[in-house]
């Protein structure tokens, strides 16, 4: 593949491939091409910039160190994530320690999603805010959620992986990345639509 | 007739359009029907758009940089120039 001015574009196998062979330079092209999505994905799991670090270097350090078990069944990126999660999930489990962060179980999970806002928002959020404060406001949302949920809305709906990578990434099961990505998206909707609502919209009594 | 309760257990897959024709067209009457649902189905569509534009950041210079370091040095154990 070449881009507009000649110069050739590899994608992520041929990168991995040219990694392996020994070319230190494809593998610091992977990390610019990927260092900012698992910068990000760290900081929202682990909610700490220094653990955040901690995770993006150990990220493609093991990735570097285990390119040769790298099966290329699966893409690089979705394998990389791999990495990434459970070096974030290891952090937070650290940190807490005594008290468990468990994926598995989440600890009030009720039957059903909860639904008290009803309210249409004011106009559009990204143009009613400037990128910083949506952002702030954004990841504000997302911290508020237990681990085992905002894991799974990060995946899917932040870093775009589709339901069977992020259960294969989380190692659970489908109904169950389903059922969290639910209630996920409707806490966080009941947390912006406090925010963005329309003033004088009053809350619809939901049945 | 498609209840509330009903709306929400599907709701996700009706974001996600992966959800079969026939359901589909249930899940649209009930919006059309349903103000609450609307509004429900409209914000939850909102909130996973504002998330999905998000841009990621760079990452700090200072974080990028302890990065390439432990990188290099790493690289260059591997091909034994270093021995650590």
């Amino acid at each position: 593949m070449e881009t507009g001015d000649g110069a050739a574009v590899f994608d992520d196998t041929a990168l991995v491939n040219l990694a392996r062979d020994g070319d230190t330079s494809a593998f610091e092209q992977l990390v610019s091409r990927y260092e900012r999505k698992i910068y990000r994905l760290a900081r929202h799991i682990t909610d700490s910039e220094s653990d955040a670090e901690d995770v993006l270097q150990e990220t493609f350090l093991k990735a570097y160190g285990h390119l040769d078990g790298f099966q290329g069944n699966s893409k690089f990126y979705t394998w990389l994530v791999r990495i990434a999660v459970n070096e974030s999930l290891m952090k937070l489990r650290k940190r807490k320690s005594g008290r468990t962060v468990s994926l598995d179980e989440p600890s009030d999970n009720g039957d059903e999603p909860l639904v008290r806002e009803v309210a249409v928002w004011e106009g559009n959020p990204e143009e009613q805010y400037s990128n910083e404060e949506l952002r702030s406001i954004l990841e504000k949302a997302i911290q508020s959620l237990k681990p085992a949920f905002r894991t799974v809305f990060v995946l899917r709906d932040v870093e775009e992986l589709s339901t069977e990578e992020t259960a294969a990434a989380l190692d659970l099961s489908i109904p169950a990345v389903k059922s969290r990505l639910l209630r996920a998206r409707l806490e966080l909707r009941e947390r912006l639509t406090r925010i963005f609502r329309k003033k004088g919209d009053d809350v619809l009594a939901y049945l | 007739m498609l209840t509330c309760k009903e709306f929400l257990q599907e709701l996700n897959e009706y974001l996600d359009e992966t959800i079969d024709a026939g359901l589909r067209k249930q899940l649209e009457t009930h919006i059309t029907e349903c103000p609450n649902c609307w509004v429900i189905f409209d914000t939850s569509k909102k909130t996973i758009q504002v998330y999905k534009g998000m841009e990621p950041q760079s990452v700090p210079k200072d974080v990028e940089e302890r990065l390439m370091l432990a990188l290099q040095k790493k690289m260059a154990a591997k091909c034994g120039k270093v021995k650590t």
